[in-house]
């Protein structure tokens, strides 16, 4: 791949064999009319700006980039930095890719949004940018995830958006994502959907990246300025695939930079218990794209494990799994096990409480930074922080509250 | 190929309109499909669509959702609906089945292999809901390999050049969807569908049926006035839904044979519309 002139999707939403608009044929004028609205709205000086401006003072943005010291120290070899997304209003990086949505949504005029969400952030970042602007606000969300993100749902309603638990398929995120595209495609005239990460049918994937994309664009200037060069390599968790596309995609063409994506293994990958749908999963058809799919040997998508909700997803957005392909970016997997010491670990090392997704980043970064010399550089994308999960670790810990 | 198109020659030459009840294969048995399929022929049936359950059936709405989720947990797959077609083709070499379905389980069989497969079961024509044209021309292409017919989706939503799109790679029927919604939604408009059709005929001489949100023998009749087909199946999948297995097959028919004499007495009325041009 010539690295240098990356330019996907193409105009069609296609990264190689993946992404493209596989919906039926009542979706495809909304899709249509998104896609022109997006590229009218890119190349609004006006839109951009205000895009900047909410990141900037509502957001908080640049988030900082912070030298993890004592866990590099105490890990023995490569020099870690944290691109700090969990300082982020709401706690995630979900937040500039919901700004950029909602901004969208009122420039096309509609007036209700409505989102999928699984751990609850993004839909609490869709919830906070809806009653910022005034719109009305649907979060969907499978029956088994209400059940376990309690505090997320309460968020939720506290800023006025309605929940409505999913109890078709496997109750989970997934199956929000369907009963989401289903209440659009019902409600398409005054509705925008904003999806959390870079799947469904083109334009999302390109156009959530795309809002992302800040957190990569912000860290290679960050990383010149701090460390005078970039990092070895980058790190990011993948469940969908946003928080890592953000950060990877300003480094595609940046050389010597290694591009490291981490899936969710669960109880371990020959368990069938986990979440990795590119490293085992098959390329197949789901959710408006095609892209590489966890599913049984009859094409039925099936359900997948992770002790962080955020990862719990049986697909990928499609430019990764082009990535993949290509050779550019590596997908490696950490377990729940794993993950759940990388958590403690920061909490003891550096008083930063990381987000069970995140944890996944970290666990890979106690791996790899042993095997290199202690002048080498990775920057980690830490795209959230661990309130949300407290409950769930000190379960983990045999702790009740 | 021929099938499907033979039968429109047929019910053209009648001054009749053909009916298109859809169940969802194996549901809520495995075991009750075929006797299903033979009912529904009995009934008045010219066309069966007939579903494969999917795990994520994005564009159905809770009726078709149950079923789906029903024929799966007896552990229905697409290898399954295809032996389904080759026992009902004992008895029935006429009826022309539609597979109606999601794009998945096809390329996980492989698409070359599913289509000589169901060609082989004596399938005849096959609509991926997630496929739109854009996306559905190698299939279309493989498919028309095969002698199968692929049938694609048209909205009220989409625009003349779509129309043309589809026109280009559509055989047997264009599947016009009636309304903006999943399957199962509210009852339709049929001033509103009766507007739309005739820019759908300017740009394509394959019969057009038309579905979604047809719930009994009045609304049948309606659209069998202005539309080459009918397609009917939230309201059977409820009837099966609501009977004991003993007693689906006798309710089924009672429904579909309903909606058929609604539809014939239209057609009478009217002396029958064509659809070639
Ligand atoms: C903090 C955090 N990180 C990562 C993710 C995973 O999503 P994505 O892969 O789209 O970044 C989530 C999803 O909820 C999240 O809340």
């Amino acid at each position: 791949m010539a690295e240098h002139d990356y330019d996907l999707p193409d105009a069609r939403g296609h990264f190689g064999p993946y992404g493209g608009v596989f919906v039926a044929e009542t979706l495809i004028a909304a899709l249509d009319e998104l896609r022109e609205a997006y590229a009218a709205a890119q190349r609004d000086p006006q839109f951009v700006a205000e895009f900047a401006y909410e990141l900037k003072h509502y957001v908080g943005r640049p988030s900082p980039i912070y030298h993890a010291r004592h866990w590099s120290d105490a890990l023995g070899g490569a020099q870690i930095y944290l691109k700090r997304e969990d300082l982020n209003h709401t706690g995630a990086h979900k937040i500039n890719n919901c700004i950029g949505q909602a901004l969208l949504a009122r420039r096309m005029g509609k007036p209700r949004v409505i989102a999928e969400t699984g751990a609850g952030q993004h839909g609490v970042a869709t919830a906070t940018v809806a009653a910022r602007y005034g719109m009305q606000c649907i979060v969907y969300m499978g029956a088994e995830d209400i059940q376990r993100q309690a505090a997320n749902v309460y968020r939720m309603k506290l800023l006025g958006a309605s929940v409505v638990p999913v109890e078709s398929g496997s109750r989970t995120l997934k199956d929000a994502l369907n009963e989401a595209m289903r209440d659009w495609v019902t409600n398409v005239s005054d509705t925008f959907y904003i999806i959390g990460t870079v799947a469904g049918p083109h334009p999302y994937p390109m156009m959530v990246r795309d809002f992302q994309s800040i957190i990569g664009r912000e860290s290679i200037a960050q990383m010149q300025e701090q460390c005078g060069r970039q990092p070895d390599a980058v790190i990011a968790c993948v469940g969908g695939g946003s928080n890592a596309m953000g950060i990877f995609h300003p480094y595609i063409p940046v050389a010597g930079v290694r591009l490291i994506g981490v899936e969710a293994a669960g109880d371990g990958i020959a368990t069938g218990r986990h979440a990795a749908s590119l490293t085992a999963g098959r390329p197949g058809v789901l959710h408006g794209n095609r892209t590489y799919l966890l599913q049984d040997e009859n094409g039925q998508i099936t359900e997948t494990h992770s002790i962080s909700a955020g990862l719990d997803y049986p697909g990928v957005g499609p430019e990764h799994a082009w990535l993949k392909d290509s050779g550019r970016a590596e997908y490696v997997t950490v377990s729940d096990a794993e993950a759940l010491q990388a958590f403690h670990d920061l909490c003891r090392r550096e008083d930063i409480i990381p987000a069970l997704e995140s944890s996944h980043a970290l666990a890979y970064a106690t791996r790899l930074a042993p095997t290199l010399a202690k002048d080498q550089i990775l920057l980690i994308n830490f795209s959230g922080r661990g309130d949300k999960d407290m409950h769930t670790v000190a379960e983990k810990s045999g702790i009740t509250f | 190929m021929a099938k499907i198109q033979a039968v429109f020659e047929r019910l053209q030459a009648q001054g009749r309109k053909a009916l298109i009840p859809f169940i969802t294969a194996g549901d809520p048995d495995p075991a009750l499909t075929v006797p299903l399929l033979h009912t529904l022929v009995r009934a008045g049936a010219d066309i069966i669509e007939l579903g494969v359950p999917f795990s994520d059936p994005m564009a159905d709405g809770p009726t078709i959702q149950r079923a789906s989720e029903r024929a799966l947990a007896k552990g229905v797959s697409l290898r399954q609906v295809l032996e389904l077609v080759a026992s009902f083709r004992i008895d029935d070499q006429h009826t022309p089945i539609v597979l109606m379905g999601y794009a998945n389980p096809i390329e996980a069989m492989g698409v070359d292999a599913f289509a000589a497969a169901a060609d082989r079961s004596g399938v005849d024509g096959v609509l991926v809901v997630d496929y739109p044209p854009e996306e559905g021309i190698e299939f279309a292409q493989i498919l028309h390999q095969y002698g199968l017919d692929p049938i694609f989706l048209l909205a009220p939503t989409s625009s003349d050049q779509r129309i043309s799109q589809v026109a280009a790679l559509a055989s047997g029927y264009i599947y016009y969807v009636s309304l903006k919604g999943v399957t199962g939604s509210a009852s339709l408009d049929v001033a509103a569908v009766a507007a739309r059709i005739p820019e759908i005929r300017t740009r394509t001489g394959v019969p057009v049926g038309v579905g979604f949100g047809i719930r009994d023998a009045a609304t049948a009749a309606a659209v069998a006035e202005i539309a080459d087909a009918v397609v009917i199946g939230s309201r059977i999948i409820e009837e099966i839904e609501q009977s004991s297995a003993d007693q689906a097959c006798t309710r089924v028919f009672a429904l579909l044979a309903d909606i058929r004499r609604g539809m014939d007495a239209a057609t009478n009325r009217q002396g029958g519309t064509t659809w070639v041009r």
